[in-house]
């Protein structure tokens, strides 16, 4: 599967300018501009922090504000897989008369749809950094785990990218079916709680292969411990399979992209 | 000999017609019924059969047909879009394709931002597009728009800011369709010089039209494409003339059309049917369309193209002012049209078109569905009949 890797590197340009031209639309339509990128961790973070203190009020306890934090710092690399796999299940139809017209690989779709939202979530993240800078939170060595971590959540969402992007050309109702799963998927993943919260079956919600990147990221910039090993390793698996798999079937595929469409 | 920069053989492409499953929803029912009954074949076609044929470096090659012979197919294969079902393709060296000018256009975005977007798209490193962007300033002739979003262009505009995109991307085979009816005028003059130009830069160019007078021209060697497979193939001169006379026996038992033009008579001022007609006289054409489905809002078109088929005249029951109709499956309808030639004598062809307008759907197309002769006392030469007088004729001074 070194050509994905090639089409990566020969097209850059493409794969630059589509991004480009992804985040440009976004920002010049709206009047929010950037702040579009912090507005819906911000919502799920609100969300999660009135979960949060409606369960500690029913055990009766204070809320700790490190359960706040836990709560923002998952809300961010949620809100982007959320949005990237919304966006990319339909880019290739999306850009139809670009399929049906002119001959490149269509794998620059996804995975510009992935690049765009990346930036925004670089944005958010530079808005949350900002924040914790204000705030009480100790900076340890565990840090170094989160570029490992958004390493392992971007080859999962490369992959899935590929796969749904080409899924909904084929079959246009892919996109409701993801749409669905993703409204009820924040209800099977560790975002407003901890999967430890479920003891022993908390362990089953870790076989969703986003959940341990997000525990993971509440482990190593709010607990300061490291990630548990065995399941980003689950996790990283999975990225490995999603991304190699879906570029696969994706180049499988792709030569009867155009006249399916 | 030169180098074969295009080679196809027995280049074969099938569709499907009929079902399609569009959704998870029809397409898992339809594979449970299939596994019932067991029939699984659908009706398949051939868009392209057996097709073979080489193109050698700087040359340029003609592609002919009527609509649905297979031109298009053939054209998205060479830029890659459509991969055949049998038989190989092989391209040497950069492809370029003016096929649509101007996809890949984003509406919100200026037309700076468009010449970089489309650039790529179009195969160009943004390093070339630094360096070629004054170049394709100018050719579009967009200097002051160039920061105005694109979706504030007239269609003009914006065809010629793809073209000048297209044109700049200096492939190794350039394939182009149709493009020099975009745009107006003046740009197509300039669309043809830079065909013309790349061509003599030992460009190879392929070129796909209706056009004959422009085939004829620009290239030497043509093929001739006809129900998806090759009908002819040399020089351009001999493939036109077997384009011509293969054009009058057109598919008339096709069933997939849902209506189609079952008769075109051409008769004199005395009503009878001919072949030959004086200038300044009157020809009356009957055409007749016959339904086998429903269908809605249709416009007759006709069309006169002098002998190297091209277009000197054309109208329609709608643009006349007649309003469109509908026809119920197996009901009839006949158009007539009265016409005064004004042409000077020669040989033309006569076409017709069934057409919607709304969607822009043709149904059916005959061109040309009948061919005559004008005859005239007066020695005009040219396509029209000015009727000349002489008013004066005598030396001054």
């Amino acid at each position: 599967m070194l050509s994905l890797f090639r089409i990566l590197r020969r097209h850059r340009d493409l794969l630059y300018m589509l991004t480009l031209r992804d985040i440009k639309v976004k920002y010049k339509q709206s009047v929010m501009g950037f702040f579009w990128a912090i507005l819906m961790p911000l919502i799920i973070t609100s969300a999660g922090v009135v979960v949060k203190v409606g369960l500690a009020k029913v055990a009766g306890r204070p809320i700790r504000f490190e359960e706040v934090l836990s709560v923002s710092v998952k809300a961010l690399p949620w809100a982007f897989f959320v949005a990237t796999i919304r966006f990319a299940t339909v880019c290739l139809t999306a850009n139809q008369n670009l399929v049906t017209k002119i001959a490149f690989p269509r794998a620059v779709f996804p995975l510009a749809a992935v690049a765009s939202q990346l930036i925004d979530f670089c944005v958010a993240g530079v808005v949350l950094v900002l924040v914790f800078i204000f705030s009480p939170l100790r900076v340890s060595i565990d840090l170094l785990y989160v570029p490992l971590l958004i390493a392992i959540l971007i080859a999962q969402l490369c992959g899935m990218a590929l796969l749904f992007s080409a899924a909904n050309l084929f079959f246009r109702d892919v996109k409701y079916i993801v749409e669905v799963i993703l409204t009820f998927a924040i209800f099977f993943t560790p975002v407003f709680y901890d999967a430890s919260l479920f003891g022993k079956w908390g362990q089953l919600l870790l076989l969703n292969p986003v959940a341990p990147i997000l525990e993971g990221f509440s482990a190593a910039i709010v607990n300061h411990h490291a990630p548990n090993l065995g399941w980003t390793l689950y996790a990283a698996v999975w990225g490995v399979v999603l991304f190699f798999g879906g570029s696969a079937l994706f180049q499988q595929l792709e030569p009867k992209f155009a006249e399916s469409i | 000999m030169a180098e074969i920069v295009l080679e196809a053989k027995n280049l074969s492409k099938k569709f499907r017609r009929g079902e399609v499953h569009r959704s998870l929803r029809d397409f898992i029912p339809a594979l449970a019924r299939r596994a019932v009954s067991g029939s699984l074949d659908k009706e398949e076609f051939w868009a392209l059969r057996d097709v073979s044929f080489t193109v050698e470096q700087g040359e340029a090659f003609a592609v002919v047909g009527h609509n649905g012979a297979g031109k298009s197919t053939m054209l998205k294969h060479l830029c890659g879009i459509l991969f055949p079902t049998s038989g190989t393709l092989t391209v040497k060296g950069r492809l370029s394709a003016l096929i649509e000018v101007g996809a890949g256009f984003h509406h919100d975005l200026t037309g700076r931002e468009n010449i970089y977007l489309n650039g790529t798209i179009l195969g160009m490193t943004r390093a070339e597009i630094d360096r070629k962007f004054d170049a394709i300033v100018a050719f579009s002739e967009l200097e002051e728009f160039l920061d105005t979003p694109v979706k504030r262009y007239s269609s003009g505009m914006y065809a010629r800011l793809g073209f000048a995109v297209a044109a700049h991307v200096d492939p190794d085979v350039l394939v182009v369709d149709e493009v020099l009816s975009v745009g107006d005028f003046l740009f197509q003059r300039k669309s043809v010089e830079k065909m013309r130009q790349v061509m003599k830069n030992g460009t190879t160019v392929v070129f796909v039209s209706h056009n004959l007078r422009a085939v004829a021209d620009l290239c030497p060697r043509a093929m001739l494409l006809e129900h998806g497979r090759v009908a002819a193939i040399g020089p351009s001169g001999s493939v036109i003339k077997a384009y011509m006379e293969h054009g009058s026996e057109q598919q008339l038992d096709d069933e997939t059309k849902d209506a189609y033009i079952s008769k075109v008579t051409l008769r004199d001022s005395r009503g009878v049917e001919a072949v030959q007609f004086e200038a300044k006289g009157t020809l009356r054409a009957d055409i007749d369309i016959t339904a086998r489905r429903r269908t809605e809002k249709l416009a007759v078109v006709i069309e006169c193209r002098d002998e190297e088929m091209y277009d000197v005249f054309n109208t329609s029951t709608q643009r006349l002012g007649q309003p469109s109709f509908t026809l119920e499956a197996g009901e009839r309808f006949r158009a007539s049209f009265e016409l005064t030639i004004h042409l000077a004598p020669g040989t033309y062809h006569f076409g017709v078109y069934l057409y919607r307008y709304d969607v822009q759907q043709n149904y059916d197309a005959r061109v040309p569905a009948a061919t005559f002769y004008v005859r005239s006392d007066v020695d005009v030469r040219g396509v029209v009949d000015l009727e000349p007088r002489i008013v004066q004729h005598e030396t001054t001074r």
